[in-house]
């Protein structure tokens, strides 16, 4: 066994371990990425129902309706130019309220409603999501740093 | 008062670093053994006035003194004395200062048990984690100043997250640090080792210590912050790949590689350059970690607040940390000289493809968390990587890495005979076929890769045992002679059995926890109840609770099996008033095989409430296991001949020091 030989198999392997770990990254990333949108990306040109969509903004006031035995909800999100109706099924988080940001996880279903299969809401009381802080930007609704 | 002193006292640390940084460098360069001497009282003196400041700034949480902004922001007089306690590293700003103190009091173990240490290396070594500190002091002084005072003082203050006031999460930050903080041992000595121009086995079996604990810490922690988002989130979900996560999660896979690349070092002289090179990866990864959290550049359910101000700062620390340290890694490892050789079936094979699986396995997750970052900055469209891309990246990479684990440990160093071991281990192929077998026959309509991945958690426990059981000759000897075998087995040899049998355990755990949970979401007025797995919850009602900053409501659940009453449960919402926020207290009923787990919603105003009920199996095989690896790396560490540490430097294996 010399030293060139031996760095040969190491090489080898090392090529046949990262070949495969770089094959199913690609084919998992190609299948596995949720694309963040605001409601006014999303209702200028609609995904196809099986992309994987990241809606952020504000829960809109007075629009979350539950249903009779509480586990189905509906609200819209806005980004204050324009607004999604989201329904979700589930418990909400603890944080969720109305005139809050929020994303909500899913689908765009065919009738122009958003299908969430997850919902989240902002962790304490100071944080945003960067992501609807950015779109409440672009669509001029920033209010400013939020509390301090 | 004190708290400027506090203050003072940080920045004459920031000056005995400096002092701790330059001096025994230069004087390692031109062989001044006065000058390499001033690291080891610079080190102490360094760690004195850190646990000044450390204990300055708690003492201003512990009589809340809201005369300081950071008290203000994360403390409340009504909250219980431990959470004051651990308010203190709740928050950006402390969590820096514990950072720095975790820092000084691994440099001064270097300072004071280093004596047998060659002075030069010593020198070196103290001079380069100075260099950390001097960046953390700088950072922490110039841009998250913990003793900022607030003028005029408010009577009371905003009250810590309240997620973040609960006994796992108080100790999850200390023990996650200690491991960051710990493989900057390792960082160090190799950046030593790079200038010295020198690596041979005595320099492992110094790095070998400091990684262990390091890596037993993490394991600790991540375990600990597993368990946290467990029980205290309410999802009944104990890993989520967040971005969070991810990041504690990358140093330990490179930290894992590193454990077993540093014995190839020790015992076989090879390695070398790859060891060093991890080394210095792993602990670019724990700052990396360190700061990606807070520079709020990647977006994350369970973040702190975010400040971007600081991710200039951060950016150029990170840049001048790693990019300096791999420039350096470039210049100075081809003059390392080459060790010893072995085939590729042996032990030391073994290890190299345990490092190639990890090191995979890292990237894999690097790729994942970073990605949505590459991708902003290259088109500005904003992505997330969720679970399933790392259940389809990560899960692969670890079967093949599982499965030879229990095969690496039965092969002798440099030329292995792989008929023979595969023959040793009969005994796990056919408990491996058995649990395969006994999944197949329980479980009812899951997945068959469930069947095969217990099979494979199987096949590593026995292996991990028969390996240990073959050494001490278990059953083939007489029972005194196993155990005198035993006691004259190496400690590291027992907490490698220990370790690698762990993370059988919690494998089992943690593929029994995704393949067959149930959950059952209903609404329930009192009265009724909810079926799952076999048992029943009567739901009883909600009462009104009071706590010391908190009101909850609690719910009482019967829980009935077979018609026979077993247990009480009681899930709590409670809000904490200062900050109006709510939170959810899952209430958990364990037994070792499972665990029910039970959460309240909202009431719907006609008297129902939303409850969300979750059976979870062999979740508690999770903690078990990871405790047992952190046990098995104790046990290693507590190994003879770690201890006997440097004394014996062999002169046929070291280098010439390529440059002076």
């Amino acid at each position: 066994m010399t030293r060139k030989r031996r760095r040969l198999y190491i090489v080898i392997a090392a090529l046949l371990v990262f070949g495969g770990a770089t094959a199913l990254v690609l084919t998992a990333l190609d299948d596995s990425l949720d694309l963040f949108q605001s409601p006014s990306q999303l209702m200028a040109s609609p995904p196809p129902p099986e992309r994987g969509i990241r809606l952020g903004g504000l829960v809109e006031e007075g629009t979350v309706l539950k249903s009779t035995d509480g586990l189905s909800v509906s609200f819209r999100v806005t980004d204050g130019a324009q607004s999604v109706p989201v329904s979700y099924k589930g418990i909400l988080p603890d944080l969720f309220r109305e005139g809050q940001g929020v994303i909500t996880v899913g689908n765009m279903g065919p009738d122009g409603t958003f299908v969430a299969r997850e919902v989240l809401a902002k962790h304490d009381e100071n944080y945003l999501p960067r992501e609807v802080v950015d779109a409440l930007k672009e669509s001029g609704q920033w209010q400013g740093e939020a509390t301090q | 008062m004190i708290i400027e002193l506090g203050h003072f006292a940080l920045i004459l640390a920031l000056a005995a670093a400096v002092i701790q940084g330059t001096l025994p460098m230069i004087g390692a360069a031109r062989g001044d053994a006065a000058w390499m001497a001033l690291a080891r009282p610079a080190a102490v003196a360094q760690l004195f006035l850190v646990v000044f400041a450390f204990c300055a700034l708690t003492q201003a949480y512990v009589t809340s003194d809201f005369s300081v902004l950071n008290v203000v922001q994360n403390s409340h007089s009504a909250k219980p004395l431990l959470y004051k306690i651990t308010g203190v590293w709740g928050n950006h700003e402390g969590s820096m200062l514990l950072w720095i103190l975790i820092l000084a009091l691994f440099g001064s173990a270097v300072a004071v048990f280093g004596g047998n240490l060659p002075p030069s290396l010593r020198a070196r070594v103290l001079g380069v984690q100075a260099w950390i500190g001097i960046g953390f002091m700088a950072f922490t002084l110039f841009t998250s100043n913990p003793f900022e005072r607030i003028f005029p003082a408010p009577l009371n203050g905003e009250d810590l997250n309240p997620l973040l006031q609960d006994p796992g999460l108080a100790f999850h930050p200390p023990m996650l640090y200690a491991g960051y903080v710990g493989f900057s041992m390792a960082f160090s000595f190799a950046i030593a080792a790079l200038i010295e121009g020198k690596v041979d086995a005595a320099w492992a079996r110094w790095v070998r210590p400091w990684t262990l604990l390091a890596w037993a810490f993490l394991t600790g922690g991540i375990a600990l912050g597993s368990w946290w988002a467990y029980y205290e989130l309410g999802w009944g979900g104990w890993w989520f790949w967040d971005p969070v996560e991810n990041v504690s999660f990358m140093p330990w896979l490179l930290g894992t590689a590193l454990l077993h690349s540093a014995i190839v070092v020790e015992k076989r002289n090879a390695l070398k350059t790859w060891t060093i090179l991890l080394a210095i990866l792993t602990f670019s990864l724990s700052l990396i970690g360190t700061f990606i959290v807070r520079s709020g550049v990647i977006t994350s359910v369970h973040a702190f607040a975010s400040d971007p101000e600081r991710g200039f700062f951060i950016l150029i620390l990170l840049a001048i940390a790693i990019g300096g340290s791999l420039t350096l890694f470039a210049l100075r490892a081809p003059s390392l000289k080459a060790g010893g050789l072995f085939a590729p079936i042996s032990r030391e094979g073994g290890m190299v493809i345990n490092n190639l699986f990890l090191t995979a396995a890292c990237a894999a997750v690097f790729l994942g968390t970073l990605y949505p970052l590459f991708l902003e900055a290259i088109d500005g469209s904003k992505v997330s990587v969720g679970p399933p891309f790392f259940n389809a990246t990560f899960v692969p990479l670890m079967v093949p890495l599982v499965f030879l684990m229990a095969v690496g440990p039965m092969l002798p160093w440099k030329r292995a005979d792989l008929a023979g071991a595969l023959v040793r281990l009969k005994v796990a192929a056919l408990a491996a076929l058995l649990v395969a077998g006994l999944t197949w026959y329980l479980q009812t309509g899951g997945p068959i890769l469930a069947v095969a991945a217990m099979g494979l958690a199987a096949w590593l426990f026995i292996g991990a045992l028969v390996e240990w059981a073959d050494r001490v000759k278990l059953f083939r000897a007489s029972p005194g002679e196993s155990w005198r075998r035993a006691r004259n087995l190496p400690r590291a040899a027992h907490g490698m059995t220990l370790a690698h049998a762990g993370l059988a355990v919690a494998m089992a755990g943690m593929i029994g926890s995704s393949v067959w949970k149930q959950e059952v979401v209903t609404n329930l007025k009192p009265g009724e109840s909810v079926e799952i797995a076999g048992y029943s919850l009567l739901f009883e009602g909600v009462g009104k609770l009071e706590g010391p900053n908190y009101k909850a409501e609690r719910a009482r659940f019967t829980v009935t099996r077979g018609g026979e009453e077993i247990a009480l449960m009681f899930p709590e919402k409670r809000v904490y008033q200062v900050k109006a926020m709510p939170t959810t207290e899952a209430a958990i009923r364990t037994t070792f095989f499972s665990d029910l787990y039970a959460v309240i919603g909202d009431a719907d105003g006609q008297g129902g409430w939303t409850v969300r009920v979750y059976h979870e199996p062999l979740v508690p095989w999770i903690w078990i296991g990871c405790l047992a690896m952190v046990a098995g790396g104790l046990t290693s560490l507590s190994d003879r001949r770690l201890r006997v540490g440097a004394p014996h430097r062999q002169h046929k294996s070291t280098a010439r020091p390529a440059a002076a």
